[in-house]
């Protein structure tokens, strides 16, 4: 069903060093890497990765475990910084921001989608999506866009009451995208989403994805199954910390 | 963003959900301030107790003889003409005293012993049973003096060694309770020329100058001191409010001491919820990650658990004020029967102080567990299980 949209974006010659004049890189690594001092001796996650992604791209990272593609992730996400190289988010490079900066930008321009839904148990499915508007604006909501979105992902009425354990897999993961969207993010962020799903509900889920992506969202998503994978425009695999 | 409404609710909801953990962790701080707050109650009504009482006294003025080593010289009828001069109209009692042996029936003893111009009395002590002595005869007795020889109206009480005066009882005092200067209770009182025929006249021991406008006390005393004094020290003026404010000033340190006692009951509520933040911080590490994932700030991570810790404390403290409102009130009116202690301002300040402390206790309990949870790794927190 993405096929079109893959065409559409076909030029994409996919790169590394993001050369490309002709788009606007939203995601841009350079020579990435990312060291963790430990007493046994250093352990390199990432050693000097490249690549660009323009907005309005899905890209898969494969790889296999401990190949450093949760570690790209997560830089890519603003949960951690590079030790050396350069990655820009949206433009802005992370490496030197504050703990403060970067939990605004996870806030603004980033939506993760986690494989264990990750919502907050004490909150009910509305609160959950609500949530990063009211860290943002300060107050809670009255545009009704928490509603608005959790329709888009097929939950509504009394359903967006629930609390998490109270909802099924599917119906949490569609919260969490819907809080995903909540800020309107350049990016969303998808760390094998559908890893805990029955295969069903998983490609519900991609679906979804998918439809987010022909609306022009850009998606990264991490899996290790070729079959979600084929739902990206591109894939980038990874391995030994390297673009393989 | 001071107060946040969400992270408010995140932090109540955690409480509903360790009902019985929060809970005990409230009891702690319920015990603690009930300790506080009601020891400060009593402490206060103790106080206040006391110098209501006290301030019975405190319009009196007593001058001594100024002694110099050796010479015990009382104060002459001369120095008595001249305070009664410079006290103007207000009531001037001159008081000998000493002490003796004593013998009722088979048992002997020591006491005090007063003589006074029997006309004065009345300003000094009231008599509960039989009459006031009259003339040279006769002797007034301390009520805690009469029980302990059992002694009652015409009983008969030899004073010095054998072969002493004897002295009849006339009439028993009512209890007086301790005021500055003197003491009654225990005493036996007969008339000046008694007490001179007995002991010889060396003077009076002290004069009590009563003033009857409390504000006059001291121009009254400078007076005094002016005509007495002006040339060499002769007397010595004895203002009963100092003596009154070091009583108070000592049960206000009593009264301390035993709230810092109390204290200790509120550092172990501390502890008990500095052990329930820690938890609370360790069972929702995963939810911190999430948090920090989806942009919130430490700052604000920080609050959602200085919420719950103030949660806590303010809901025991509010339950231990209560408490200790309703023990105040059984706790005064048992052991001084007069409620207008309880209802004192500086009473009931105790209440909001306590709570106020116990809060704050809960607040700074809270902080470790807070920063710590806001120091979690993102990364690290949201792998946990």
């Amino acid at each position: 069903m993405n096929r079109q949209a893959s065409q559409a974006r076909s030029w994409h010659p996919g790169t590394p060093g993001g050369n490309n004049r002709m788009g606007t890189p939203v995601i841009e690594l350079e020579e990435v890497r990312k060291v963790y001092p430990r007493l046994a001796g250093d352990v390199v996650a990432l050693n000097g990765v490249s690549f660009a992604i323009e907005e309005g791209e899905f890209v898969a990272i494969m790889g296999a475990s401990g190949s450093g593609k949760s570690t790209l992730l997560n830089q890519i996400g603003c949960l951690d910084v590079p030790t050396s190289g350069r990655l820009l988010i949206d433009g802005r490079d992370i490496r030197n921001m504050s703990d403060f900066d970067l939990t605004n930008l996870r806030r603004d321009a980033i939506g993760f989608i986690f494989q264990k839904f990750n919502l907050i148990p004490l909150l009910t499915a509305y609160e959950n999506v609500e949530l990063p508007l009211i860290m943002k604006k300060g107050q809670r909501d009255v545009s009704g866009r928490p509603i608005d979105l959790l329709r888009q992902v097929g939950l509504e009425g009394e359903m967006i009451t629930h609390t998490p354990p109270e909802l099924s897999g599917g119906q949490q993961q569609r919260v969490a995208i819907a809080r995903a969207l909540a800020n309107d993010p350049k990016i969303l962020l998808a760390d094998e989403p559908t890893g805990n799903l029955d295969s069903k509900t998983g490609t519900q889920i991609m679906d979804l994805l998918a439809n987010l992506h022909e609306e022009g969202r850009t998606i990264v998503m991490v899996t290790h199954d070729r079959k979600t994978a084929a739902y990206a425009d591109r894939v980038i695999t990874i391995s030994d910390g390297r673009i393989a | 963003m001071i107060f946040s409404r969400i992270l408010f609710d995140l932090a109540k909801r955690n409480v509903r959900l360790h009902f019985l953990r929060s809970l005990l962790a409230a009891v702690g701080i319920v015990i603690g301030v009930l300790a506080i707050t009601a020891m400060g109650m009593m402490g206060s009504s103790l106080q206040l107790a006391v110098s209501s009482q006290l301030s019975e006294g405190a319009n009196t003025l007593v001058i001594y003889p100024y002694t110099t080593s050796g010479s015990d010289e009382g104060i002459t009828e001369r120095q008595l003409r001249d305070i009664k001069l410079s006290a103007g109209t207000n009531p001037v009692i001159p008081i000998m005293s000493g002490s003796d042996r004593i013998a009722v029936g088979s048992k002997n003893g020591y006491a005090g012993i007063y003589g006074l111009d029997p006309g004065d009395v009345g300003d000094i002590a009231e008599v509960d049973k039989g009459v006031s002595i009259r003339g040279g005869e006769g002797a007034l007795v301390g009520p805690a003096l009469a029980e302990e020889y059992d002694m009652r109206v015409g009983s008969r009480i030899t004073l010095g060694l054998d072969g002493g005066r004897s002295i009849r009882v006339v009439g028993i005092l009512k209890e007086s309770g301790f005021s500055g200067t003197m003491m009654t209770d225990n005493a036996i009182i007969v008339s000046e020329s008694a007490f001179t025929s007995m002991y010889g006249d060396e003077g009076y021991s002290m004069v009590e100058v009563i003033v009857e406008d409390i504000s006059a006390i001291d121009r009254v005393k400078e007076n005094i001191e002016n005509k007495m004094n002006r040339r060499e020290e002769t007397v010595t003026v004895w203002d009963s409010r100092a003596f009154l404010d070091m009583i108070s000033e000592t049960l206000g340190s009593i009264s301390l001491f035993v709230m810092a006692i109390g204290g200790i009951s509120l550092i172990v509520a501390a502890v008990s919820i500095f052990n329930v933040m820690l938890m609370s911080v360790s069972e929702r590490i995963k939810e911190i990650g999430i948090l920090r994932s989806i942009g919130v700030q430490k700052h604000e991570i920080s609050l959602i658990f200085l919420y719950e810790a103030v949660i806590l404390g303010f809901a025991g403290s509010l339950v231990g004020a209560l408490v200790s409102l309703i023990g105040g009130y059984a706790l005064v009116s048992f052991m001084f029967h007069d409620m207008s202690l309880f209802f004192a301002p500086q009473t009931l300040m105790y209440v909001p102080a306590g709570m106020g402390i116990g809060i704050a206790v809960c607040l700074l309990s809270g902080v470790y567990p807070a920063l710590r949870a806001a120091r979690l790794n993102p990364i690290e927190a949201l792998g946990a299980e």
